[in-house]
C-alpha cells in the first residue's frame, strides 16, 4: 500500500468537502478498495471513511416501502427482523455474501456503487426497482448501473440510501465462483405489482442484467417449471478461467428456477 | 507404553504457542539496525536485459542500497544447483542451465529476481524497488512442456538444447513391449497431473545478518532443513564456509515440500547484509508466494497397461514429460524419476514396468518436491488406469485389484524399490466395510430418483517414505546423504533435552519426539525438551521432507536412546551395588529387576554430573549422540474410497464420504496421524477439485491470488472416516512407516474415479472444477 490520509467525517457535508481534494475515494467498508490498495493497484491521496455518518445507517421498514442507508454492513441486512417480514430474500442474499468478515464491514451502499460485476447486490436493485438516493439525486436502478464497474454517480457524489417496494415474493440464488466466492452467476427474481422482474450479476460481459427471456416465461407462470427448456444465449456472457460464455447461459437459468423456488419456499 | 508414551492421544505441546499467536516465525525476529528488502521481479515471462537503471531507486528516501546481478557476480556469489544427478538413457548428465541468484542477463519466468532494494522500510523498499529502471527486451514464451520440446519453440537455456533436460528411463522396455504385444487386453490413458502451488500459510522469509567483526553470517530463514541450507549455501553459493554461517530456522508455518529448497532470496539477503552493512529482512507478500515458490505435480502422461486373458497385470508402460519450469531446484530431478517411476508397480505384482521421462523446461515457476513428491504423480496415474481398465474388462475395480495385489514378502518390483512388509488386501477389505460400498448401488438409485448422479471410487496406493539409505541414494544420484541425527542430553537434575536434525513445521515433533523419550524413561513428557533448527545447536541434519522424521529422524532418537539408557543402567548398578544386567527402566526409576532396590532417573543423572561415585574409568556426563541411516525405504500404503454426488445441471460435485483405511505401520500419536491424513487428503480433494496453476501463453500466472486459485476450504470437504492397521516396519527400530503424504499421494485418483464413475469418463482432468464436469456431462450427453 502507498501513504494515504484517511479521513472520518461525521457529516455528508463533511465528506462531500473532503472528496474536493485531488484523488480522494470514498470508503464504505473497503472490500474492494483495500484489497486494491494492498496490492498497490489503487493509490488515492486520501480515503474517506463514509461509515461512521449517522444518517448513512440503518434499515427503515414503514409498511412495505424499505429504506437502507448506504453504510448498513450486510450482516446488519441479513439480521433485521422487520426487513426478513416484508422481504426476505434481501436478508438472505446479504447474509451469503462473502464471509462473517466481509459481513460485518462490507456495506450496501459500497456495493452498489463499485458495481463489481461479480457483486450481489445489484442483481438485487435492478430487479426490486429500488430507487438510488443520493446526496444530490434519486436514481432508478436501472439508470444507475451502466457497466463493469461504472454507475450513474457524478464525481463526489454519495450515495444516501437505497429505497424499494417490498414485492410479493423474491427469492435469490447463486453459483459461487469456487475461489473467490464472489457470485459465478446470482439471479434475483421478484414478483410484485407490476409484474415479474429478473436480474442477472456475475454472468453478464457488461454487468448487471435483466433477464427479459426468462421474466417473460415467469410471467407466464411464476413456477421453476416455467422455466423448463428456456435457454438464453452464450453471446454476451463474460467468459473466464472458471466459467464459459456457454456455463454461464445455463448457469442463469440454472439459478433463475432456483431463485423461483426459493421465492415460493 | 504409557499415559504419554508411544500411542498415546498426547494433546500437542506446540498448539498453546501457536494458536495464542506466540509462535516466533522467522518475520518476528528483530535484530538491531535491521533492514527491510524489495526484490525487483521480471513482469515478463522471457526477455534479455538490456539495462538496468538504479539511480532514481538509490535517491529515494529511506534506500541504504540498491544491487544487482552483476555486482552479485563479481562478488563470486555461485548459482543456484540442482543436487540430484540424473544421467539420460544415452548416458550423459542432465542440462542444467545457469540460476544466478539474481538475473544478469536473461529473465525465464514472471518473478525472476533481477535486484534487491534494502530501505529503512518495507514500504520505502518497495517504493524505490518500483523505481528501478529495467530494460526488457522480450522473448517468446513456453509454458507447456510438450510445447517446450517442439522444434522451434523458445529456447531457455544454452545448455539445454530444446529444453530437454534429461531423457531417463527405468525398467525394462523390451519385456514391456513384449507383454503389451501378447496381452489379452491393453487399456490406453492419457494422464494429466495438473500444476500445483504450495501455499503454505506463512510465506517464505529470510533475515541476513552479517557480522563485520567476526566475519560471521547468521540467517534466519523459513526453512524445512537448516543444515542442508548452510551445506548448500557453503559448498556452492560461497556465501560463507560453514563455520561463518549460521542457518536458524524457527516456527515455520507449513512447507509441504516448498520450504525444502534453498532459494534466490535468502542468499541474497545474506549478501547484502555484508554489502550494506546492515541486516536485511525479506517477507515475501503472497503474490511473491504464488509466483515464486516452488511448484508441484505438472506431469503429462500416456500409459498402457497390458492384462492376460485372466485379468493379471503382465505389463506396464509409461512415458512422462514432467515440466520443471525455468530452472531446476535443488531436488527437482529426483521427484519425476527415484521419487515417481520407482512406484510404478503400486500394490500389483506387474512382472515387466518400463517408464521413459523426458524433464523440459519452460518459462514458469521452478517444480520441485509438493506433499508427496513423485509419488501423488504414479499413484493418480496407476490407479487411474486400474480402474478404466476395470470398467472396460467389465469386472469389479475392487477385485480387479485385489487379483494382481503382491502377497508376498518381501517383495522386488521391476522397479527398484523392495517391499519389506504390507496387507494391501487388509486395507481394502477394511475400506470398503467402513464404506459400506455393498450398499452403494441402492445410493446411488436414490440419487437418480432425485435427479443427481451418484459416484464411488477407490484407490489403493503405496508410498515410499524415508528415502534411504545414504549409500543407495548416493549410487543413484543423490548429493546427500539421507541419515538423521539426533542428541540426548540429560541435565544434571534428569530434565531431557532431544537435539535433533528433524525440522518441525506443523508435524507436532516437540509432542511425538518427547513421547518416545518419556514413554522409554518413564518420565514426564513436560520434562522433554525438543530442539530443532538452529545449525549452532544441533549437531547435524538431513530436514524434514518425504515423511521421513518419524522413521529416520525419531530413530536417530531411539539410538541415542539406548546409548543413554545403557550408561545409566552401568551407574545405576554401581549405585544399587547390583549386576547391570538385571537393571531395568521403569516408571521413571532404574530398578533391580525382582526386587525393591531402585534410584530415581533424577538421582542418576545427577550421579552422572556430580561424578563423585561412578564405575571406575567412566566419563562424567549423560548425553549421546547417534547418526541413523536406514537400511530401506519404508512402504505406507492404503485404500481411500470417496463417494460424489453431482449437480447435472451444475456440475457441481459434493464429496458425501471419503474413507481411508492406512497401514503406517506402529503409531506414536493417533490424532497427530488423523490430523496428517485429514490434512493429506485436503490437499489431495484440492488437487482433483480445485487447485491448479495456469499460466497463459505469455507466460503470466493467472492464478496469482485466491480470488482465482481455489483453496480447498472446511464446507468442500466431508468428515473423514480414518482407520489405521499396523504392519510393523521391520527397517527401523521403532517399526514407524511415516504418514505426512499418505493422504495427499492417495485421494486424487479416489476423488476422480468417483467422478467419472458418476458421470462416465469423458477425458476429465484435474481440478474437476464445475464448469469442466457439466461440460463432460455434456458431451457424453451428445455422445
Amino acid at each position: 500500500m502507498y501513504a494515504t490520509n484517511y479521513h472520518r467525517p461525521k457529516s455528508l457535508a463533511e465528506a462531500a468537502e473532503l472528496a474536493r481534494s485531488a484523488d480522494a475515494k470514498y470508503l464504505s467498508g473497503g472490500m474492494t478498495l483495500i484489497p486494491a490498495m494492498k496490492t498497490r493497484l489503487a493509490a488515492p491521496s486520501d480515503v474517506i471513511d463514509l461509515t461512521h455518518i449517522a444518517e448513512l445507517k440503518g434499515v427503515t421498514v414503514s409498511g412495505r416501502s424499505v429504506t437502507i442507508g448506504a453504510a448498513t454492513t450486510h450482516f446488519d441486512v441479513a439480521n433485521n427482523a422487520e426487513l426478513k417480514r416484508v422481504c426476505p430474500a434481501i436478508c438472505h442474499l446479504a447474509a451469503h455474501i462473502g464471509d462473517p468478515h466481509v459481513r460485518h464491514r462490507g456495506t450496501i451502499g459500497g456495493s452498489i456503487s463499485n458495481n463489481d460485476p461479480a457483486a450481489d447486490y445489484p442483481s438485487a436493485m435492478l430487479a426490486l426497482d429500488a430507487i438510488i438516493v443520493t446526496d444530490r439525486r434519486e436514481i432508478a436502478a436501472q439508470d444507475f448501473f451502466t457497466g463493469l464497474f461504472e454507475t450513474a454517480l457524478e464525481d463526489g457524489e454519495i450515495v444516501k440510501a437505497v429505497r424499494f417496494d417490498a414485492p410479493e415474493k423474491a427469492g435469490y440464488a447463486k453459483f459461487p465462483n469456487p475461489a473467490s466466492r464472489y457470485a459465478m452467476t446470482g439471479v434475483f427474481v421478484a414478483r410484485g405489482g407490476d409484474g415479474v422482474k429478473v436480474a442477472v450479476t456475475g454472468a453478464g460481459d457488461n454487468g448487471v442484467f435483466r433477464a427479459t427471456d426468462i421474466e417473460a416465461a415467469l410471467a407466464r407462470g411464476f413456477d421453476p417449471a416455467a422455466l423448463q427448456g428456456v435457454t438464453i444465449p452464450a453471446d454476451g456472457m463474460m467468459s473466464d478461467l472458471h466459467a464459459s460464455s456457454e456455463y454461464r447461459a445455463n448457469l442463469v437459468v440454472v439459478m433463475a428456477k432456483r431463485a423461483v423456488a426459493a421465492a415460493l419456499a | 507404553m504409557g499415559m504419554e508414551g508411544i500411542g498415546a492421544r498426547v494433546a500437542r505441546k506446540e498448539d498453546k504457542r501457536f494458536i495464542t499467536g506466540a509462535g516466533r516465525y522467522t518475520d518476528d525476529m528483530v535484530v538491531p539496525g535491521m533492514k527491510h528488502a524489495a526484490f525487483v521481479r521480471s513482469p515478463h515471462a522471457h526477455a534479455d536485459i538490456t539495462g538496468i537503471d538504479v539511480a532514481a531507486a538509490r535517491r529515494m528516501p529511506g534506500v541504504i542500497g540498491v544491487l544487482t546481478g552483476r555486482e552479485l557476480k563479481t562478488d563470486g556469489i555461485g548459482n543456484l544447483i540442482c543436487g540430484w544427478m540424473i544421467h539420460s538413457k544415452d548416458g550423459t548428465p542432465m542440462k542444467m542451465g545457469a540460476w544466478s541468484p539474481l538475473a544478469v542477463d536473461r529473465v525465464r519466468y514472471v518473478g525472476d529476481a533481477v535486484a534487491i532494494v534494502v530501505a529503512d522500510t518495507k514500504a520505502q523498499a518497495r517504493d524505490a524497488a518500483e523505481a528501478v529502471e529495467v530494460s526488457y527486451a522480450e522473448r517468446p514464451a513456453v509454458t507447456q512442456a510438450l510445447d517446450a520440446l517442439k522444434p522451434g519453440a523458445p529456447q531457455l537455456h544454452p545448455e539445454a538444447e530444446g529444453n530437454l533436460i534429461f531423457d531417463w528411463e527405468i525398467g525394462d522396455s523390451k519385456a514391456a513391449d513384449a507383454a503389451i504385444a501378447k496381452a489379452a487386453h491393453v487399456t490406453k490413458v492419457h494422464i494429466v497431473n495438473n500444476r500445483l502451488v504450495p501455499n503454505a500459510m506463512e510465506p517464505r522469509a529470510a533475515l541476513g545478518v552479517y557480522d563485520k567483526a567476526e566475519d560471521h553470517y547468521t540467517c534466519w530463514t523459513t526453512s524445512q532443513n537448516p543444515h542442508v541450507a548452510r551445506l548448500v549455501m557453503s559448498a556452492f553459493y560461497n556465501v560463507a564456509p560453514e563455520n561463518k554461517l549460521r542457518v536458524i530456522a524457527p516456527d515455520v508455518g507449513g512447507g509441504f515440500g516448498s520450504k525444502i529448497y534453498i532459494y534466490p532470496e535468502e542468499i541474497v539477503c545474506l549478501w547484502a547484509s555484508k554489502k550494506t552493512g546492515v541486516p536485511v529482512k525479506w517477507v515475501a507478500d503472497r503474490t511473491e508466494s504464488f509466483l515464486t515458490d516452488a511448484h508441484g505435480r505438472d506431469h503429462v502422461s500416456e500409459v498402457q497397461m497390458a492384462f492376460d486373458a485372466d485379468n493379471r497385470m503382465i505389463g506396464l508402460k509409461v512415458d512422462t514429460v514432467a515440466n520443471l519450469g525455468a530452472y531446476m531446484s535443488l531436488f527437482s530431478s529426483c521427484v519425476p524419476t527415484y521419487l515417481y517411476a520407482t512406484l510404478l508397480s503400486g500394490q500389483y505384482a506387474i512382472p515387466a514396468i518400463h517408464c521413459n521421462v523426458r524433464t523440459v523446461y519452460t518459462n514458469t515457476a521452478p517444480v520441485d518436491a509438493y506433499r508427496g513428491a513423485g509419488r501423488p504423480e504414479a499413484t493418480y496415474l496407476l490407479e487411474r488406469t486400474v480402474e478404466t481398465a476395470a470398467r472396460e474388462l467389465g469386472v469389479s475395480p475392487a477385485d480387479l485389484r485385489r487379483k494382481n495385489f503382491v502377497t508376498q514378502f518381501p517383495y522386488q518390483t521391476p522397479v527398484i524399490m523392495n517391499y519389506d512388509a504390507g496387507d494391501y488386501a487388509a486395507s481394502l477389505d477394511a475400506a470398503m466395510k467402513a464404506a459400506d460400498y455393498a450398499g452403494f448401488p441402492a445410493r446411488k438409485a436414490a440419487a437418480k430418483a432425485k435427479g443427481k448422479l451418484r459416484g464411488i471410487g477407490m484407490s489403493c496406493y503405496i508410498e515410499a517414505c524415508g528415502i534411504a539409505p545414504s549409500a543407495a541414494v548416493g549410487s543413484l544420484g543423490a548429493g546427500v546423504g539421507l541419515w538423521e541425527s539426533a542428541e540426548v542430553r540429560v541435565n544434571a537434575v534428569g530434565t531431557i533435552e532431544v537435539l535433533t536434525g528433524s525440522h518441525s513445521h506443523g508435524q507436532g515433533h516437540e509432542t511425538t519426539f518427547a513421547q518416545l523419550v518419556a514413554g522409554r524413561l518413564g518420565v514426564p513428557i513436560d520434562s522433554v525438551s525438543i530442539i530443532h533448527g538452529d545449525t549452532d545447536k544441533v549437531q547435524m541434519g538431513m530436514g524434514t521432507y518425504g515423511s521421513r522424521s518419524g522413521a529416520v529422524g525419531m530413530s536417530a532418537i531411539a539410538k541415542a536412546l539406548d546409548k543413554v539408557e545403557a550408561k545409566a543402567r552401568k551407574i545405576a548398578a554401581h549405585l544399587m551395588e547390583a549386576d547391570e544386567a538385571d537393571v531395568v527402566v521403569e516408571n521413571g526409576a532404574l530398578k533391580v529387576a525382582g526386587t525393591d532396590k531402585s534410584v530415581p532417573w533424577f538421582q542418576v543423572a545427577l550421579a552422572a554430573y556430580t561424578a563423585h561415585n561412578l564405575p571406575a574409568g567412566m566419563e562424567p556426563g549423560l548425553k549421546e549422540t547417534s547418526f541413523y541411516d536406514p537400511s530401506n525405504f519404508t512402504f505406507p500404503a492404503g485404500c481411500y474410497i470417496c463417494e460424489v454426488e453431482i449437480d447435472p445441471d451444475t456440475g457441481l460435485t459434493h464429496i458425501l464420504q471419503f474413507v481411508a483405511a492406512d497401514d503406517f505401520g506402529n503409531i506414536i500419536n493417533p490424532m497427530i496421524v488423523e490430523g496428517q491424513v485429514h490434512g493429506g487428503i485436503a490437499q489431495g480433494v484440492g488437487q482433483a477439485l480445485l487447485e491448479g496453476a495456469i499460466y497463459n501463453e505469455d507466460g503470466q500466472l493467472l492464478t496469482a491470488s485466491y480470488m482465482d486459485y481455489t483453496m480447498p476450504r472446511a464446507d468442500d470437504l466431508p468428515s473423514f472416516v480414518v482407520s489405521t492397521s499396523n504392519t510393523p516396519c521391520p527397517g527401523n527400530p521403532l517399526g514407524i512407516k511415516g504418514c505426512g503424504e499418505a493422504g495427499a499421494i492417495g485421494s486424487p485418483p479416489a476423488v476422480m474415479n468417483a467422478i467419472t464413475d458418476a458421470i462416465g469418463d469423458n477425458g476429465l482432468t484435474m481440478p474437476a472444477t464445475p464448469q469442466k464436469v457439466w461440460a463432460a456431462i455434456r458431451s457424453a450427453a451428445k455422445h
